[in-house]
């Protein structure tokens, strides 16, 4: 038949005609990255995603960041000290010019914090602890805080210095925000202080930046532009990275990590996380549900410890997570908190956790359930299949439920917390182990928020406490020493069963340098290409 | 004839508000946009405030009531993801899969029916057998593994084509819509996605053209035809295919909503800035009011498509007409 020769023939011509290996571009150092979600606002101040803020990290700068091994580093304010217990005095770089070329100011610090106190933001309660805020000349200015706030710096490294000057003239003093139907003219624009421009956006499909070159800092990289690329699919993100189409891109899935590896253009980047994954028990209820026989056993230390020593962490580290998992003994990162790293684990043991559970009366184990996520950690439901496994084999028989994360937080979170056992991933806000110790071990307190994501509402006199203590204490080192008594406590009596900081894992092309971070902050300033 | 059509479009109407109903009520089933909005360290009072602003407190019909009358103006609320209006990220994405489905059914119309054609002159012919092999499997493999084939072949081992996204687009209309068949990266990325999107269709309209050329072949004037000493061409193309050809309009209509519906795969797979991904981000994101508008939407699709084949047929086939009259209309 004569059509059908002629039309394949006429297809196969036309797509041999267009198979060219990728567009050329007339920059050299072309750094094309991607992640699974596309930044659908630019304003700093607009959102509370851990990716967007990142991303955001290039353009905008705080007053105080982090360096890659997670210590405070100055960036827009060159020091800070502590005048009195309620004054925090911040000296600001000279020199620092916005990429419109207006200089950044004390003036331009108040504005920022305002607008970030806007009440239509999403980061209002990171500055919610100030009272006033003075500035004594251009370069100085102090904070004066309602009561004592001694990690002040800690909570503000994702507050974003913006200009008061492009602010007002573009009208776009308030935050983007979803609710009240505002899109600021930050959400689509940006004039940060950040070694990065955009220069171009196309919604979900790219974003690109180019070097700022008044950047106030001595500038290391080589690029000449960064692409963002968004990809969701993890499949197709690492067929990309091995394609070349990109040159670096972050999570890689745990199952392809080896492909990755034994590719020859391709290399895998791998450190934990700050995120700890941990089992949370119904403490309150005095029958827990879907636990039988009656009464809540979770409310006996004994058997918590009984339910901690039954689960073969290294197991799972070796089976489930590809060894890509810190075993925790707390629930903090000990890069974020030292003395977390001091701490020891229960040893895994079957017997003694038989033993515990007869001594509490449960000779023949019990009946329970788990709540799970299977959309929000890394292989959370496998976790979860696994322990419920290695609970049968001490005689605990466990109902699993898994569910998408956003049913998971209105079943476990406050106030309808319809669990006998949970999972949950936490990154404390602010990085601060008194975030860890506030949120998650203080007892409930409607008042004060305190305990709000203890979902398992267990009470200790002594944490709280502490809780109030620490809220005052400006001495580092006794403030540390109280933190982690408390976390001794928890550990002490088993009120939760931390299980491992999972890995923040990279893949990058041969040729291309970057610095990983814990947080998974891509510093476009510490990347370099080399080929 | 005013009965048939005001019935038929009362009918739609019936059906665009149940689907409404449904949409709406995702709003009170599907997780806690609140959740997805905040940080996980976000205070008690800050989530009820939220609550507050967005209208969650109210009576459950004042809500549907201010859906309603939004939705039947083009408004269908603020994207809780994107913190944009949910009209203008679907006009913003619609040029993509309107693209993407197009060629996608242009590629199906222009292989599927010379080979059905092909498939159903030479029956027992070995390339027709292969043919027919080849189009069981198109239809049994899923798409998003035949995506993921053609990526892993054209993109990783070849290197030949992009693996993902559009490439580079240009502006046109005035603005209002964005194209990628301007640019020799914009029709590279169409390749992949549109074979992917195509398979399926093209295997079913090459079934359906085969099996209509088969029943028409043993037809009578067909044989007369023949018998008169026309030419093998003319009788198989002008008097055969002329007459298999009304089913398949028919189908290709229904199925072009089908494709625009079900690009969410194709659109996932290689992250396609269209509508499909939009949806399906929506659902993960738990962005209700982008799900509800999509449902809406493709509804409102089918809904059109239907009406018009009704009508269609009600021209074209007096029966209906007669059945009309007596009062009783079923097509």
């Amino acid at each position: 038949m004569k059509p059908i020769h002629c039309l394949t023939a006429s297809a196969l011509a036309g797509i041999a005609a267009l198979a060219v290996a990728g567009p050329a571009t007339a920059q050299d150092n072309v750094l094309r990255w991607s992640s699974q979600a596309a930044i659908s606002n630019l304003d700093p101040h607009g959102t509370t995603g851990a990716l967007p803020l990142s991303i955001l990290g290039n353009v905008y700068e705080p007053l105080v960041g982090r360096d890659a091994d997670m210590q405070l580093e100055p960036v827009l304010a060159e020091s800070w000290e502590v005048v009195n217990p309620t004054t925090w005095r911040f000296k600001l770089r000279d020199g620092v010019t916005f990429h419109n070329g207006n200089t950044f100011n004390a003036d331009d610090v108040i504005f920022s914090m305002e607008r970030v106190g806007n009440k239509y933001s999403f980061l209002r309660d990171r500055v919610a602890m100030i009272e006033e805020m003075n500035k004594i000349d251009d370069l100085t200015i102090e904070f004066v805080t309602k009561v004592p706030y001694p990690i002040l710096p800690e909570s503000w490294t994702s507050i974003y210095m913006m200009d008061k000057e492009w602010s007002e003239e573009n009208d776009a003093t308030v935050p983007s925000n979803t609710v009240e139907n505002i899109e600021s003219f930050a959400g689509q624009q940006s004039n940060g202080t950040g070694p990065f421009t955009v220069v171009e956006r196309v919604p979900e499909t790219r974003t690109v930046f180019e070097p700022y070159e008044n950047y106030w800092d001595e500038i290391t990289h080589n690029l000449d532009q960064v692409v963002y690329l968004p990809i969701t699919q993890d499949g197709t993100r690492v067929a990309a990275l091995l394609s070349g189409e990109i040159d670096m891109m972050f999570p890689v899935p745990l199952q392809d990590i080896d492909r990755l590896q034994a590719g020859e253009e391709t290399e895998v980047l791998i450190q934990p996380e700050l995120r700890t994954i941990m089992l949370g028990m119904d403490q309150r209820r005095d029958d827990a549900l879907q636990t039988e026989p009656e009464g809540n056993p979770f409310k006996d230390k004994r058997v918590r410890k009984a339910i901690y020593q039954a689960i073969d962490i290294d197991g799972i580290q070796e089976k489930i997570m590809n060894g890509l998992s810190e075993p925790a003994a707390t629930l903090i990162s000990p890069l974020l908190f030292a003395p977390a790293g001091k701490m020891e684990r229960y040893p895994y043991d079957p017997e003694a956790s038989r033993k515990l559970l007869a001594e509490a009366g449960y000779p023949d184990g019990f009946k329970t359930a788990l709540v799970c996520t299977n959309n929000r950690y890394v292989n959370d439901e496998r976790i979860c299949q696994a322990v419920t496994s290695m609970l049968a084999r001490v005689g605990i028989d466990v109902e699993l439920r898994t569910m998408n994360v956003t049913q998971y937080w209105k079943v476990v979170g406050r106030p309808v917390q319809e669990f006998a056992m949970y999972m949950m991933g936490w990154t404390p806000g602010g990085l601060d182990s008194y975030s860890v110790l506030f949120n998650l071990m203080g007892s409930w307190d409607e008042e004060s928020g305190r305990g709000r994501i203890n979902n398992g509402d267990f009470a200790n006199d002594r944490i709280d406490e502490i809780v109030a203590a620490v809220e005052s204490e400006t001495d580092q080192v006794k403030r540390d020493a109280l933190i982690q008594e408390a976390y001794q406590i928890v550990h002490d009596e088993v009120f939760y069963l931390p299980l491992h900081q999972q890995a923040v894992v990279w893949g990058v092309r041969k040729g291309v340098e970057v610095v990983q971070r814990p947080d998974d902050y891509f510093q476009y300033k510490t990347a370099r290409i080399t080929r | 004839m005013f009965r048939f059509v005001s019935g038929r479009l009362a009918q739609s109407l019936l059906v665009m508000f149940l689907v409404a109903a449904v949409a709406f009520s995702l709003f009170g089933f599907v997780g806690d946009p609140i959740r997805q909005m905040i940080t996980e360290d976000a205070s008690q009072a800050e989530i009820e405030r939220l609550r507050d602003m967005m209208g969650l407190n109210d009576p459950v019909i004042e809500q549907f009531w201010r859906y309603i009358s939004g939705a039947v103006q083009g408004d269908f609320g603020v994207s809780y993801f994107h913190k944009r209006p949910v009209g203008a990220l679907i006009a913003e994405r619609l040029p993509a899969t309107f693209e993407l489905a197009g060629l996608s059914v242009l590629l199906s119309i222009v292989i599927g029916i010379p080979l059905g054609v092909y498939t159903g002159l030479n029956r027992n012919g070995r390339i027709a057998r292969l043919l027919m092999a080849v189009s069981l499997v198109g239809i049994s493999i899923p798409t998003f593994l035949i995506g993921i084939l053609l990526i892993y072949l054209f993109s990783v081992i070849l290197g030949w084509l992009p693996s993902f996204g559009r490439g580079e687009t240009v502006s046109v209309l005035g603005g209002y819509w964005t194209t990628g068949f301007l640019t020799s990266s914009g029709l590279q990325s169409l390749i992949l996605p549109s074979i992917t999107l195509a398979l399926f269709q093209t295997t079913l309209i090459l079934r359906l053209v085969r099996a209509e050329m088969l029943d028409v072949m043993r037809t009578d004037y067909i044989k007369f035809a023949r018998a008169r000493g026309l030419g093998k061409r003319t009788v198989n193309f002008r008097h055969a295919l002329k007459n298999t050809l009304m089913p398949v309009v028919t189908v290709i209509g229904l199925q072009l909503g089908g494709v625009i519906a079900f690009a969410i795969i194709t659109e996932t797979v290689f992250q396609w800035p269209g509508m499909g991904r939009l949806f399906l981000q929506s659902i993960q994101q738990v962005d209700i009011p982008v799900m509800s508008a999509y449902l809406i939407m493709i509804a409102f699709f089918f809904v059109v498509i239907n009406l018009i084949t009704d009508l269609t047929y009600y021209a074209i086939d007096p029966r209906l007409r007669t059945n009309a009259l007596k009062g009783n209309a079923h097509a």
